[in-house]
Parts: structure tokens; sequence; C-alpha cells
């Protein structure tokens, strides 16, 4: 399973734990998969983990700004959490540290 | 500039390749012994090109990626990645940061530039209706 969706109603946050490789090939499934989360949640707060995930082209850039543009819809947040070196490269490059919050702090629970 | 050792593979572009491909590409330049991120950043550029290929060269048909990599003596390596799709109008406008003809909001018009920052050289081909030639080129710091 590419994507594991942990929903949290009290908090109205969703958080999806993505893992292995966001290409092309796979995040069409990814993003279908958190779509329907957010659809039938309507949080106001996205989690998205990639502390599973070993690689990411700009699709997976694709994959969060439609998450974002999703979310800020709802009038909603999204947050990133537990990227690697790799991923916070590419993420950087594309300026969605500016777009979604950035962080590490994943084994609280959800935050912020 | 002499060659030292060269690799070639062919394949459909069918998108379940996009991962062999930069697999492949990876495994031929880890002969250098490059530092971990580096060999990162070279499987991210061929990601971006292998990719392009699937989705704008050949929008609705399978047709053929080429990719060639090569290691040069002075230990720099080159890959080029070759379709015979499409092709673009305007190559200076494509790579432009944030530059897309996908209409439907999930791409992000950043596989040129996630290429330029991440390789040493870029250079882009492209003929209208024959396709389009990608050459990335990148010298791996030396570990140690
Ligand atoms: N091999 C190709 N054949 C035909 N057109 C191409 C090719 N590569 C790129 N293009 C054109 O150049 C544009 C920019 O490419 P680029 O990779 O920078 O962004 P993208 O593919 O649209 O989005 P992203 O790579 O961020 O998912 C594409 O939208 C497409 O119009
Ligand atoms: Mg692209």
């Amino acid at each position: 399973m590419p994507v594991r969706i942990v929903e949290n109603k009290e908090n109205k946050t969703v958080t999806a734990f993505l893992s292995g490789e966001i290409d092309h090939h796979g995040a069409k499934k990814m993003r279908e998969e958190i779509d329907r989360a957010i659809d039938e949640n309507l949080p106001s707060l996205l989690v998205l983990d990639f502390g599973e995930v070993s690689f990411m082209d700009s699709s997976g850039i694709g994959l969060v700004m439609g998450r974002y543009k999703k979310m800020r819809d709802l009038d909603g947040r999204v947050f990133v959490q537990n990227p690697s070196m790799h991923i916070k490269k590419v993420m950087r490059l594309a300026g969605l540290d500016k777009l979604a919050g950035i962080g590490d702090s994943s084994r609280k629970g959800v935050q912020p | 500039m002499k060659v030292l050792n060269e690799m070639k593979i062919t394949f459909p572009s069918k998108s379940v390749n996009e991962g062999y491909a930069r697999l492949a590409v990876a495994a031929f330049a880890s002969q250098l012994d490059p530092p971990v991120d580096e060999l990162a950043d070279v499987k991210t550029a061929v990601s971006e090109a292998v990719t392009n290929c699937i989705v704008h060269a050949y929008p609705d048909k399978v047709g053929k990626i080429e990719i060639c990599a090569r290691i040069f003596e002075n230990g720099e390596f080159y890959v080029k990645v070759k379709d015979y799709g499409c092709g673009i109008e305007d190559v200076k406008k494509a790579m432009e940061p944030l530059f897309t003809t996908c209409k439907n909001g999930e791409r992000a018009g950043l596989g040129f530039a996630v290429m330029e920052s991440f390789m040493d050289k870029l250079s882009v081909r492209s003929k209208v209706g024959r396709g389009t030639c990608v050459v990335m080129r990148k010298k791996f710091s030396q570990r140690g």
C-alpha cells in the first residue's frame, strides 16, 4: 500500500503516510486516495508524512501542490512531515516550503 | 575526451518503466563511486527526462525512448534521453520554471528546473514532429 490514511475526527485532521517512490507512475493512485479522504472528512489540517518515501521527483511536487490548492479551498492547511534530505531538496526547489509547513517531529503524533 | 564506458537502453514509453530507467542509469553511474546524494540527483534528473517523454512526447501512444550513458576519462558522467515524439515548439519557453502545457493542474512545470539544478549541464534539442533529445552532464565530487 503506497498510502496509509489516518483520520482524526476530533482534531479535524487527516494524516497520509506515503511510502515508496513517488513518480508519475505512482502518484495518481496516491493522489486519489488522499483526495477521497479529504472529500470524506473535510479536514482543516492535512498532514503528509514522507518518512517512508525513498524517492520523489517533480510528480511529488505536483502532488503536494495539488493537495495544497484543495485544502486552501477548504480554508485548511497542509503540513509536510519527515521528509528526507533528498525530498527536502526537491521541495525547496519548488518553493513548497513557502506553501506548506515542513517539519520533522512526527513521533509525538499530529502537529503543529 | 575519451569514453571509458558506455551503456544504452531502449524501452517503450510506459510509465512503469520510469523506475527501471532511473535505476538502470544510477546503477551504471555507481561505477564512479559517487556520494549518495549526488547519485539521487542523477536519479531524479533522469526520472524527469523520461517522464517528459512518456507524458508529453507520446501523449496518446506508446513510442520508443532511448537512453545512452557514458563515463569519460576525466570522470565526467553523461546521460542522453531521446524520444521520437511530438517535439517542443519553443524550447526556451518550455525550460522556464513553472511553464507547463499540462491542463489538469497536477504537473508543476518544474521538470527542466530540476534537471538544471541537479546536474552540472543540461542541453535540450527538439524538432516539432521529430522528437526531443536531452543531454545532461555531471562531475561527481570526490569522496573522502
Ligand atoms: N520530451 C518532450 N516532448 C515534448 N514536449 C516536452 C518534452 N519535455 C518537455 N516538454 C514540454 O515542456 C514543458 C515543460 O516541461 P517540464 O518537465 O519542465 O514541466 P512539466 O513536465 O509540464 O511538469 P513537471 O515536470 O513538473 O511534472 C512540458 O509541459 C511540455 O510541454
Ligand atoms: Mg516534466
